[in-house]
């Protein structure tokens, strides 16, 4: 902290030297960066929320669309991410104790907690990693209609969910492969959906167990479910089987809400991997005792602070994305 | 950083002892108010989700000031915060704060405009 030595008089301001906000340079510059990155993030987030009160009828419900957590099977909406945010949370506490750590200059100390700051910071990132799967891959599939509206499914006994697996007729049929021998040029051809359209309309014609669900929110805040005739109607509209999501077409509703999950949390998880990234490279200096050589451990400090806006990024991130 | 750090949290309503037992402190009451959030989330009681203030529900109103709360105790005691000099606080604080503020305001009118023209407009969106 001390790298700037005073001269001139102490009275002379302009001699050089002062601290006027009592930081050091490098500390004020983490400042400067991180407050320009809180505005890039706020951006992000009140681009969402501007698509979300312009979409205000239609948007997904969170909670339904991130139901799962690894290993277990069934409806836990919230508690993986909660885990999540638990994690990068205890990953701060251990980067604040790195720095007052090394406030006292114990070397092993800033070793053993800043180890434990990147396992968090690991944990995290796979976890949003497998939070990404989980979105992409899909949950119940769905029909999505000329106008890019999105039909779920549900039963209309239990009020549960159908995926479409659940009640799609089997028509067999063969696709016939483009090759190279029958013509000059290579044509791309679109992923199969494990059922196509026609399975599922032939299988909702036959059982009368299922109704759609669209997307549009009634009073209760629930998603509006049709009865069984205009179902029927609305399914007459559906263009073709969506299922997962991906940055075009999003089973889970309003496809702006899979492009906000995508471009915002990728981008608070890519500044998670920096973080683990810094913090490693740091890990390894304090072991080689750079700090220790150097006097102080500040370079902990600065890290620690992008480390904590990460965390502090997230907390925002879960609130608008998960809760409210 | 000199080393005299301030131990009082909650306007010097719960004073620790030394840095260590503050961030544990801190973790206890970040970690209360998450468990918080996540049951509110999880069982969304009526009183909170069918009353209204200011066109939103007030669960949640709930979470956000919940979740400043927590911006807070991170941005003041995490990131040290708390014993940096009131300029540099004021200086990194307020200014986003009030960019941020600005920028919600106007988006969010702008997209309830938004929603009204295709609400009542003649927009069809839903074929």
């Amino acid at each position: 902290m001390n790298s700037t030595v005073t001269t001139g008089t102490e009275t002379s301001v302009w001699g050089g030297g002062n601290q006027p906000l009592g930081a050091s340079y490098g500390k004020l510059m983490m400042w400067f960066f991180l407050v320009s990155d809180a505005l890039t993030f706020s951006g992000f987030l009140a681009a969402y929320g501007f698509s979300r009160f312009k979409f205000i009828e239609t948007w997904p419900i969170a909670d339904e669309v991130f139901t799962h957590v690894p290993f277990f099977h069934g409806n836990y909406p919230m508690i993986y991410v909660a885990f999540m945010t638990f994690i990068l949370i205890m990953s701060s506490v251990t980067m604040v104790l790195a720095v007052d750590a090394g406030h006292k200059m114990k070397k092993n100390a800033v070793i053993w907690y800043m180890f434990a700051t990147v396992i968090g910071g690991i944990i995290f990132v796979g976890s949003q990693a497998w939070e990404w799967g989980t979105f992409i891959k899909g949950d119940h599939g769905a029909l999505e209609t000329k106008g890019g509206r999105i039909l779920q499914f549900v039963k209309a006994d239990t009020g549960e969910r159908a995926s479409l697996a659940d009640f799609a007729a089997s028509i067999p049929g063969e696709r016939i492969i483009h090759e190279r021998k029958n013509g000059l040029w290579f044509f791309q051809e679109p992923a199969l959906t494990s059922v196509s359209l026609e399975e599922v309309v032939q299988g909702f014609k036959a059982n009368s167990n299922i109704l759609i669900r669209t997307e549009l929110i009634n009073e209760e805040g629930e998603k509006t479910v049709l009865d069984r005739k205009s179902s029927l109607a609305k399914l007459a509209e559906a263009t073709q089987v969506v299922e997962g999501a991906n940055l075009i077409h999003n089973e889970y509703g309003s496809r702006l809400f899979a492009d906000f999950f995508f471009f915002i949390t990728g981008f608070h998880g890519f500044h998670v991997f920096s973080g683990v990234v810094l913090n490693i490279v740091i890990f390894f200096n304090v072991i080689m005792g750079t700090y220790e050589r150097r006097g102080h451990y500040e370079m902990v400090e600065k890290v620690g602070l992008y480390w904590h806006f990460v965390d502090l990024v997230w907390v925002f991130v879960f609130t608008f994305f998960y809760l409210v | 950083m000199a080393d005299g750090h301030k131990l009082e949290i909650f306007r010097g309503l719960v004073k620790f002892k030394s840095n260590t037992q503050k961030i544990w402190g801190v973790l206890a009451f970040l970690t209360l108010i998450t468990a918080v959030e996540v049951v509110l989330g999880i069982i969304k009681p009526v009183s909170l989700t069918d009353t209204y203030l200011l066109g939103m529900k007030l669960i949640n109103w709930v979470f956000i000031i919940l979740t400043l709360v927590k911006a807070y105790y991170i941005a003041w005691d995490f990131m040290h915060l708390r014993d940096e000099r009131s300029s540099l606080r004021r200086a990194i604080v307020w200014t986003p704060v009030f960019l941020v503020i600005y920028l919600t305001i106007i988006l969010l009118v702008e997209a309830d405009y938004i929603y009204n023209v295709y609400k009542d407009g003649f927009v069809s969106w839903n074929f």
